[in-house]
């Protein structure tokens, strides 16, 4: 794991977002090696944060710095001649610079232990007959994936995940639900998602996780980040029922 | 000490300046709509300028002083009264123990801040007391405040202390008791057809010609789909050159995007954390208070400022509020 993220300086462009928000943008698609570099350039921008960085919030392709002009104006601008977004882009550059020799970190392992079919994944006949596979089948090829976090968005601890395989892909609902239940494990297209928070929505529901994506409390308060990857771990009623008892 | 909801009216909540440092996993940052009224509500009464306080909306909502109390409203004046008598705006105010203060119609803006002076006693989740409505998370109890409601009030600093104790001997048989001075600050938040600045956004050149025109050149109207989540604007429909796929990527407060429909949205505090819609614009930081206290029904225009126009606004603004801290200080000093 000792890899070097090259990085392409010609490519890098970074622009702001307002005047207290910079985007470094690494690359225009979803893929896993645009990925790494969004993933690099986050933990070297968190571990050197300049005075006045308030945090920054990876992406599929992209990481954006937010931070408060008035304290990084009155920190580093020594000559009084630079603006704030002036600052910030010297201070990112700087950072790039070491991404080069950074090392890859090892990416975590987080299983979601997932009850499939029945009331939790009444949608798991429909993607079985969808793509002419059995409802054992379909499983199989869920939970035998590994999926990646691309990001985290849309509503608190919802993961972007990456891995699905088309041989179980499926279209969404031609009506959506108006409620899908806390930690439902569904299916839209090519992608998959597991819901940490109860939403309308017309994705095709295969399972239910009784694991929670997303707590206040916990610190850090979701279960997953950026960067992770996920493998999904079928388990019985029994089991589902047994879990939220314990962890409730 | 402590302040009993008697009515929570439109929509009352706690709020600070908002819950930074956890974008990346997803959480809504929330926090006053009008964070300029927040911060000079606290400063008045001697707090930390993020301490939170009560976002009051529109109105209707009533609160009773379970003790004497320091308080500063800023903000939209939406008629805040005690027995039938009008509260100053933009000052510190003595409150006697009992009494109820309303607020009875929305004369400007829409939106008031409360601060009690030492603060509200609510637990940190997430470094932030902050209420995001639609998560449930933090604030009190995660939700909008409601009738019978107590929100206990932390003690006091000793210059707030000095200026209680002033007020206090000033009172005579009145219900309240305020200073003679006050925060010029109303001004910025006047309502009428705004004029907000903003500065091209990331897809801003994505768009038609006739669409880049009319962004600037027409007036958009709030609709009453609009809420802290984000205002939804109608006007000319905005229209990109070409459709293309857009990566979600993080957006900030102020952020004016246009879903394929094209009536622009301008993101607010409880917006979410990435989007996918095409760019337009980005509004100045100093303009964001002046958007949050219009209304639905209200017009605005936009105008286009360079990146280091709105950084010298936003300088210049963080002086102005450093100014006032100082004459606060010297005016406490001096009682």
């Amino acid at each position: 794991m000792n890899q070097r993220i090259g990085l392409d300086k010609e490519k890098i462009e970074m622009k702001p977002l307002g005047d207290s928000a910079l985007v470094i943008q690494l690359g225009t698609e979803i893929n896993t090696a645009v990925h790494k570099k969004v993933r690099a350039l986050t933990i070297l921008s968190e571990k050197h944060s300049f005075t006045g960085f308030i945090e920054c919030v990876p992406a599929f392709a992209s990481v954006t710095v937010f931070y408060n002009p008035l304290i990084v104006k009155r920190t580093y601008d020594t000559e009084n001649n630079s603006s704030p977004f002036q600052l910030v882009r010297f201070m990112m550059e700087e950072i790039m610079k070491q991404l080069v020799e950074e090392k890859e970190e090892k990416p975590r392992i987080v299983e979601i232990p997932v009850c499939y079919g029945g009331e939790y994944g009444p949608d798991l006949p429909f993607v079985a007959e969808e793509n002419n596979l059995s409802v054992e089948e379909v499983i199989e090829i869920h939970s035998s994936g590994e999926y990646l976090v691309y990001m985290i968005g849309f509503a608190p601890g919802f993961p972007y995940l990456g891995g699905l395989s088309e041989k179980i892909a499926a279209p969404r609902r031609s009506s959506p639900r108006v409620s899908i239940p806390v930690g439902s494990v569904g299916i839209a297209g090519n992608q998959t998602g597991v819901y940490p928070i109860s939403t309308p929505g017309g994705w095709q529901l295969i399972g239910r996780t009784p694991a929670a994506l997303f707590h206040p409390k916990h610190n850090p308060p979701s279960l997953l980040a950026s960067g992770d990857v996920v493998k999904f771990v079928p388990i019985t009623v029994e089991e589902y029922e047994h879990y939220q008892e314990t962890t409730r | 000490m402590s302040i009993k909801v008697i009515r929570p009216g439109l929509l009352a909540s706690i709020q600070d300046l908002g819950r930074y440092g956890y974008q990346k996993y997803g959480v809504i940052v929330s926090g006053a709509m009008d964070s300029f009224s927040l911060r000079m509500a606290n400063l008045l009464v001697g707090n930390q300028e993020g301490e939170a306080a009560i976002e009051v909306t529109m109105m209707g909502t009533s609160l009773q002083f379970e003790e004497d109390s320091l308080i500063a409203i800023t903000g939209g004046n939406l008629g805040p009264v005690i027995e039938g008598a009008s509260v100053p705006l933009w000052r510190p105010v003595f409150i006697k123990k009992g009494s109820i203060l309303q607020f009875t119609a929305c004369q400007s803006g829409c939106r008031a801040y409360v601060a009690a002076a030492g603060g509200f006693e609510i637990p940190e989740v997430m470094n932030s007391k902050s209420t995001y409505l639609r998560g449930g998370i933090g604030g009190f109890d995660g939700r909008a405040l409601q009738a019978g409601d107590v929100l206990p009030i932390q003690h006091k600093t000793r210059e707030a202390s000095r200026l209680f104790h002033y007020l206090k001997k000033e009172l005579g048989e009145r219900s309240f008791q305020s200073v003679d001075w006050y925060v010029p600050a109303g001004h910025l938040l006047n309502a009428g057809e705004r004029i907000v600045r903003v500065i091209k956004g990331a897809e801003f050149e994505r768009f038609s010609s006739s669409s880049k025109a009319s962004f600037f050149d027409q007036s958009f109207q709030i609709t009453h789909q609009s809420d802290r989540m984000g205002y939804r604007l109608s006007g000319p429909k905005l229209q990109l050159e070409q459709s293309f796929e857009l990566l979600s990527e993080a957006v900030a407060e102020g952020t004016i995007q246009v879903p394929q429909a094209g009536n622009p949205i301008v993101l607010l505090a409880d917006r979410q954390t990435t989007g996918g819609y095409p760019r337009i614009a980005q509004i100045a930081s100093v303009d964001l208070p002046v958007v949050a206290q219009l209304k639905p029904g209200a017009k605005l225009r936009f105008t286009e400022i360079s990146l280091e126009e709105a950084e010298q606004l936003y300088l210049k603004r963080e002086e102005d509020i450093e100014a006032v801290k100082t004459g606060l200080s010297l005016k406490e000093w001096s009682l």
